[in-house]
């Protein structure tokens, strides 16, 4: 084995594990603060098609991702309305988040699609990707309002009582959530691809969410989980690369088969996730009165 | 003086009228948020919301497609309400639907040349199977592995959608296809029979009308039905009850994946008579809207599958005739939803306003 190709490999694993970091992050935020949010992936295509139209029109890299950034709040805050103001059900209101995500993306990217762009250097943002998981990792564990965030996740009823808003808290942590994965998404349409083409984000906000488990709600683990699935991801493109006489669509499934093995080996140990979730996750807070 | 702003006070009784009018209002409320869009986009609403929501069905072709889309999405969604109502998220519908097309077009495949009576049931059966079979996945890894079933059933979807790509590239595809990705077609006995000359409509949704009576019939006198809701509505109370959870998510991800198997199944025997890639326009995940819409009852996801069915045709003639894409039905369902769930409130709080002096 030489060391210019261990080196390429490495790089294409770091470029295409970044995506997976920003919204397993976002993602582990959110449910740590209680709610479950299973529109990653619509908040993602959002994202990805917005930065795209953005920079096709401006041509600016900074518009681009302010804009995209700006989609992902305003995503996660129609999210967070329903499940926080009119207390839906957040399984469900997830769903319809991506539902709606898909068909907004492809209605609004639809002339788009193969119109050439200037890619960007991702280097930037695979550096700023390590830097936000110890930046929330320090949050949590480091500061007290990182502390009253995890308080409100566990136990939303004591965080009351104790005169903190569980809705103002749960309300930023969506929107965080939010705007990670909508950067997640325009990193796929402007670094990573760089073209728009619908449905791109190909099932990467699924595994984010499973990602959060993996981690079993512990930031760095999120890194280590994103390289394993970055990891399979860019082996199986090498052996089908190869040509072995082994059908393409083996390999392909690979990242999710791994994905499923993995949250079995994880989930199988029942105590440690019961210790590990947040105890609110999913359990809507009513304040009465 | 009132205040301003109504504030919500839990019911100590969730009101049935609500639980029949939240799906109505969600529906006005998306047709009303469905002309701002067309507004936005530069379209006279009202020509638009005709083209979309009159004008797919103002023939008897018309009609004979909207029941041809709703029979999948009907069918899928009953099948959804023996999970939900247990509060089991299975997402991975399309994948079981796609795994019902496998089994019971591997069998039309195998038959392609075999006229017989037996062929179709046969297909019927192999179908329900084969969805059954990828249902139960995820039901083993979460009673047995404790796993996510959102997850699990979600990634099995990309899973089955590989696996029935493989077959029509590799060894199922046509030898006299031209290299196209698709398979052989199937005999004239393994085709679902029309039922009226000249429209598309066929004896799936028979199929479907038959089990969905045979649900309500499970629903509401059997104690099956009975533990489903039970558990869902409190799984301690199931538990002290002494009924088994295993048992209940076991039986509900098979059922629901041998009903979206018999779908695809009918789909790939109806409408398409052959195999190949894009079997279902997501006929799984948005009968998951459909199974919410109807409140996971019967009846309401019969008229649920008629109204998101005409979101499909809208969708096309929207295409066609406004150059709007397609994907547009698909804000429309999502924005259905949203509306659903956010109504939903007014199920179990009302809004009262207090008075301020």
């Amino acid at each position: 084995m030489n060391l210019d190709l261990i080196l390429g490999i490495l790089q294409i694993v770091l470029i295409a594990t970044t995506p997976l970091v920003f919204a397993g992050i976002g993602e582990l935020v959110t449910e740590k603060s209680g709610v479950l949010n299973l529109g990653v992936e619509g908040m993602m295509l959002v994202g990805a098609v917005s930065a795209f139209i953005i920079l096709v029109i401006t041509g600016s890299y900074f518009l681009a991702f302010f804009v995209s950034i700006l989609s992902g709040i305003i995503m996660s805050g129609l999210f967070a309305f329903l499940v926080l103001f009119l207390m839906s059900n957040q399984i469900a209101t997830g769903l319809a988040l991506t539902i709606f995500g898909i068909g907004l993306s492809s209605m609004l990217g639809k002339q788009y699609i193969g119109t050439p762009i200037d890619g960007l250097s991702p280097w930037f943002f695979v550096i700023f990707s390590f830097l936000i998981v110890f930046l929330v990792s320090y949050f949590f564990y480091k500061t007290k309002a990182g502390l009253i965030l995890r308080a409100v996740g566990e136990s939303h009823n004591s965080a009351h009582a104790l005169g903190y808003s569980v809705i103002k808290i749960r309300f930023l942590s969506i929107i965080f959530g939010g705007s990670m994965c909508a950067l997640a998404g325009s990193y796929i349409s402007i670094c990573y691809a760089p073209m728009w083409q619908e449905g791109m984000t190909a099932g990467r906000g699924w595994i984010a969410l499973a990602l959060v488990v993996f981690a079993t709600w512990k930031p760095e683990r999120v890194l280590i989980g994103a390289y394993i699935f970055g990891g399979v991801t860019i082996l199986q493109m090498n052996l089908q690369a190869l040509g072995l006489r082994f059908p393409g669509q083996f390999f392909s499934m690979a990242p999710y088969v791994a994905t499923i093995i993995v949250l079995v080996l994880i989930s199988s140990n029942k105590l440690r996730i019961k210790l590990s979730a947040p105890a609110s996750l999913t359990i809507p807070f009513y304040k009465g009165r | 003086m009132n205040s301003l702003f109504p504030s919500i006070v839990s019911r100590s009784q969730s009101s049935g009228l609500m639980n029949f009018f939240v799906p109505i209002i969600s529906i006005v409320l998306t047709l009303i948020t469905g002309s701002i869009i067309f507004i936005l986009l530069g379209f006279d609403p009202v020509y638009a919301l005709y083209t979309f929501f009159i004008s797919p069905i103002s023939s008897t072709y018309g009609i004979s497609e909207l029941f041809v889309k709703a029979t999948p999405l009907a069918l899928i969604a009953i099948g959804l309400s023996y999970c939900f109502k247990n509060n089991i998220y299975n997402i991975g519908a399309e994948g079981q639907l796609t795994m019902g097309a496998i089994f019971g077009g591997g069998i039309g495949i195998l038959f392609h040349d075999t006229n017989a009576f037996w062929l179709l049931p046969l297909m019927i059966f192999a179908g329900a199977i084969g969805g059954a079979l990828w249902g139960l996945i995820p039901a083993i890894l979460k009673t047995k592995f404790n796993t996510n079933e959102i997850l699990t059933s979600l990634m099995l979807v990309y899973v089955a959608l590989f696996i029935l790509d493989y077959l029509v590239v590799g060894p199922w595809k046509d030898p006299f296809g031209y290299s196209f990705p698709k398979s052989r077609p199937f005999s004239e006995s393994g085709r679902m029979p029309l039922l009226f000359d000249g429209l598309r409509v066929h004896f799936g949704l028979i199929i479907t009308l038959f089990l969905i009576f045979v649900s309500w019939f499970i629903f509401s006198k059997t104690i099956f039905g009975f533990q489903l809701k039970v558990s869902g509505y409190s799984p301690k109370a199931a538990r002290y009850a002494g009924f088994n959870q295993t048992t209940l998510v076991f039986f509900a991800f098979a059922i629901c994946g041998a009903f979206a198997g018999i779908a695809g199944l009918a789909e790939v025997s109806g409408p398409i008579g052959l195999l190949y890639r894009d079997i279902s326009p997501n006929y799984g995940f948005t009968a998951i809207i459909v199974a919410f819409l109807g409140r996971l009852h019967p009846i309401g996801i019969i008229f649920a599958s008629l109204v998101i069915a005409l979101t499909y045709l809208g969708a096309e003639d929207a295409q066609l005739f406004l150059q709007i894409p397609s994907a547009v039905g698909f804000i429309f369902q999502g924005l259905v939803l949203f509306y659903l769930l956010g109504a939903e409130l007014l199920i179990n709080y009302k809004l009262t306003y207090k008075k301020l002096l």
